[in-house]
């Protein structure tokens, strides 16, 4: 396995001294994350494998290689989930892949995003160097916190190639209910809920329909759905939806038409935009399929305190991220120098002088 | 302690150059630099370690740090940025040719958002006045660490401070979601949103627990937590701290996260019963207290399986608060752990290192030994959820060498740490206390990054220069001195 650091990290040297871009690459299935590729691709799907996992640590060590479904499947074994409920967007999803990302589904507004789970990292740098960060233990403030600097930097700082994660226990049981509410009152019901000791774990709210799911001890559950009402959700059906928005193979994705995804402030009331709107996470995500104008979208995200990402759209000439205040730009850009000098990494497909 | 820090006499022509240009915008009372009232910000938490800074600036708006910031920079005077001064580290120990600046009288709370469960701070607000502000709404601020009377939301952000309930609800990088940072060039920057996410590279997380070297935070949005409808805690007492460590991986392996699980050795347990009387057992080799919080029914479920975990596990006895006024006795002791071991010695020294969990037997054993080694006694408190180590070593500064010896200990300790696959620093910072062991835990490209990060905020490397992350040039010599000392004095000491 040191063979491939050792040929991955040559393959980076020769290509920084030759300014030759590099597209990392896993399974492949968060292509269509970020602006357009380039660069020859990097491939770390030959470096896999759990290399720890001890359940009464809390955590998993695994190679970026590693398929996702493998990590979950290990996890399942011993009743633990990585509690961020990272979207796959295919069979082929690896963890580097995950990581790179830093996507988080239906579970994050309230146990956390990936980078919350994030404990330490080995990677690659642009100068070849095999470096280590973080670590495998829950407290660590040895050095600045590389592990979640990179985490969702979509490979522009370095080649990932093992990952530290924290796990948790899968709740002893679950129930979803579904409530009819219109879109102001939803986001105000789920706010509401969000500041009491309810034991929340997903909301889901579409064209009057507002889906709620609550994980934890079965007694708290029960307390709890007697609390909210509304009905309860045959829990098979329950599973589908919820991998469905997690997935995004839920009806409301399917389509051609630019998907946008507004992270803001939980308690923005509806934002007025044209198209069709599912809500998350308490309020705080907003999917939409619009094809209003870029700016008019963006601009409703800054005001909503938060920023508006262009998710899925064949064309992304427009950025697919919220552009930066230059202040902040310029801490971007000295970074990139500074994990990667030669600019090899993924250029590009964050912010295009990246 | 003269190797970790060079005391360094203030120049008083630079001094009255740098003062003169900070009272152009500041007035006389925000600028101090007589020796009688620079003197008490000589040290911080870690009072082993003492410095009198040159100047020290006391803006009171963020457009007063714009300038002092950007007033030292082009006077190329090195910044550090200063709290509530409770930091264990070293962290804002002042520097004798720079400026301290302090941030006290950044004491307000702009905005409690109940709605949207933020609260707008400046960064000298005080850990538990937020909580307490939050109360009314039945909410609070999670990270609890033990000075959280005293400590402010800014060095917070530092350090990344922790606290007894993390394993459930984090550390302070969890628990942010904004921060408008100051930067060597007196530029304001705004880092994260009032989204749950930002656009970019997770400067954030970048920023928390960066010990102020890359830049000065003014404001901080925090996330507020709905309060636990209830709580209860478990105390088990174990006659073999192995068995009580076992109990801890236990619990964990039954699929329970209790909200706080601490555990005390004998001197810890001996040490706080005689200072509070918390009801501990003193006659057994170590004591466990675990929470449960959630709903009235979720805690009675899990309060009832931790208990027999903790039976399972070879418990002696295991009591379960029975009110909260009982609860917070408790928790009472283990909160004074520190001032107890304080009442029975004349200084003791708090280290910080965190090991995988499994690893608590073989590393308490260890200490132990060690104990015998230096002729010094150590007492042990233990965040044994997340594996969150403080031996105390006991000492007495007025005995020749017994410093010395203390520090070898420290060392020797947090070098275990990291060879039971753990790292030097739970939740302290390194600071200056840690800045030679961070020459272990690091290799020359990874502290070579850490240069590079910092110069990306702070190219002349003006903010907290000397602390956090060693010079490669230190590392060398420690590195010398190191196995120098290996190989002379205990050459047959078995390593861990």
């Amino acid at each position: 396995m040191q063979e491939i650091i050792e040929n991955l990290s040559r393959t980076i040297r020769e290509a920084a001294a030759a300014k030759r871009s590099l597209c990392i690459r896993g399974g492949g299935t968060k292509d269509f994350y970020g602006n357009a590729i380039h660069g020859d691709k990097l491939d770390t799907a030959g470096y896999r494998g759990i290399i720890a996992y001890e359940p009464t640590e809390l955590v998993i060590t695994a190679r970026a290689g590693t398929p996702l479904v493998e990590i979950e499947a290990a996890l399942r074994e011993k009743g633990q989930m990585l509690a961020f409920e990272p979207p796959h967007f295919g069979p082929a999803a690896t963890l580097g892949g995950c990581i790179a990302a830093g996507l988080s589904g239906p579970r994050r507004a309230y146990a956390g995003a990936a980078r919350d789970f994030v404990l330490g990292v080995r990677l690659i740098d642009g100068k070849g160097g095999d470096l280590r960060f973080g670590g495998q233990v829950m407290k660590n403030v040895a050095g600045y916190d590389v592990s979640r600097l990179v985490t969702g930097s979509l490979g522009t700082l370095g080649l990932l190639t093992e990952v530290s994660l924290k796990v948790l226990p899968v709740p002893a049981s679950e129930t979803t209910l579904h409530l009819k509410r219109t879109e102001a009152e939803a986001v105000a019901a789920m706010n509401e809920w969000a500041g009491k000791p309810l034991p929340i774990t997903a909301t889901a709210f579409r064209d009057g329909d507002l889906g709620v799911r609550l994980s934890g001890a079965g007694s708290a559950v029960e307390a709890a759905a007697n609390k909210l009402g509304g009905t309860v959700v045959d829990p098979a059906q329950a599973g589908r939806f919820w991998a469905g928005i997690r997935e995004q193979t839920d009806p409301f994705f399917a389509g051609d038409a630019p998907l946008w995804r507004l992270s803001v402030k939980p308690t923005t009331p509806p934002l007025g935009l044209s198209g069709t709107q599912l809500i998350e996470w308490s309020g705080a995500l907003r999917w939409l399929i619009s094809g209003a104008d870029t700016k008019s979208i963006r601009d409703a995200a800054s005001r909503a305190g938060g920023h508006a990402t262009l998710f899925r759209g064949a064309d992304k000439s427009v950025g697919a991220f919220q552009p930066l205040a230059p202040a902040l730009m310029k801490l971007h850009r000295n970074l990139k120098r500074t994990f990667d000098p030669a600019g090899i990494f993924n250029p590009g497909r964050l912010y295009p002088d990246l | 302690m003269s190797a970790v820090v060079e005391q360094v006499p203030v120049d008083l022509a630079r001094q009255r150059e740098v003062a003169a240009a900070l009272h152009a915008f500041l007035p006389a009372s925000a600028v101090l630099f007589d020796h009688e009232d620079v003197k008490p910000y000589e040290c911080d938490g870690l009072s082993a370690y003492r410095q009198v800074p040159m100047v020290v600036a006391m803006p009171e708006t963020e457009q007063q740090v714009c300038r002092i910031l950007r007033t030292c920079h082009e006077m190329r005077v090195p910044v550090v940025a200063r709290g509530a001064g409770t930091g264990l580290s070293g962290g804002a120990l002042p520097l004798g040719n720079g400026v301290l600046l302090s941030l006290s009288r950044f004491m307000r709370i702009l905005e409690l958002d109940p709605r949207s469960r933020t609260a707008r701070v400046q960064p000298g607000v005080r850990n538990l006045a937020i909580s307490d502000a939050a109360a009314p709404h039945g909410l609070y601020y999670a990270p609890d660490p033990s000075s959280q009377l005293a400590c402010s939301i800014g060095g917070n952000v530092a350090e990344n401070s922790g606290g007894v309930h993390c394993l459930k609800y984090g550390l302070t990088v969890h628990n942010i979601l904004a921060l408008r940072v100051v930067t060597i060039e007196g530029e304001t920057v705004e880092i994260g949103s009032q989204a749950l996410d930002a656009a970019g590279f997770d400067l954030l997380a970048l920023m928390t627990g960066s010990e102020g070297l890359l830049g000065v935070v003014t404001e901080v949005t925090v996330k507020l937590l709905p309060k636990p409808e209830h709580a209860q805690v478990v105390m088990a007492a174990f006659d073999d701290v192995e068995k009580a460590g076992n109990a801890v991986a236990n619990v964990i392996a039954a699929g329970i996260i209790p909200s706080g699980m601490e555990m005390m050795d004998q001197a810890a347990t001996r040490a706080v019963e005689d200072f509070v009387h918390a009801g501990y057992r003193t006659d057994v080799a170590s004591i466990l207290l675990c929470e449960s919080d959630g709903t009235k029914e979720e805690v009675a479920d899990e309060i009832r399986r931790v208990q027999a975990v903790m039976e399972k596990s070879g418990a002696v006895t295991t009591q379960v608060s029975r009110d909260d006024a009982e609860r917070l006795r408790f928790w009472a002791g283990r909160k004074a752990a520190f001032p107890a071991v304080g009442s029975i010695s004349p200084d003791y020294y708090c280290m910080d290192g965190t090991i995988p969990r499994k690893q608590l037997g073989p590393v308490l054993r260890a200490i132990t030994e060690m104990e015998k080694k230096h002729g010094l006694r150590c007492a042990n408190v233990f965040h044994a959820g997340d594996g969150n180590l403080h031996p105390l070593i006991l000492y007495d500064a007025n005995q020749p060498d017994e410093l010395s010896r203390t520090e070898a200990f420290g060392a020797e300790i947090l070098e275990l740490c990291l060879k039971m696959g753990g790292t030097i620093t739970g939740e302290h910072g390194v600071g200056v206390e840690k800045i030679n062991q961070m020459c272990l835990q690091f290799r020359t490209a990874e502290l070579e990054t850490f240069h590079g990060i910092k110069r990306a905020f702070d190219e002349h490397e003006l903010l907290n220069p000397g602390k956090a992350v060693p010079t490669l040039h230190r590392c060398a010599e420690f590195g010398r001195m190191h196995v120098h000392a290996g190989q002379q004095k205990f050459p047959d000491l078995p390593r861990f």
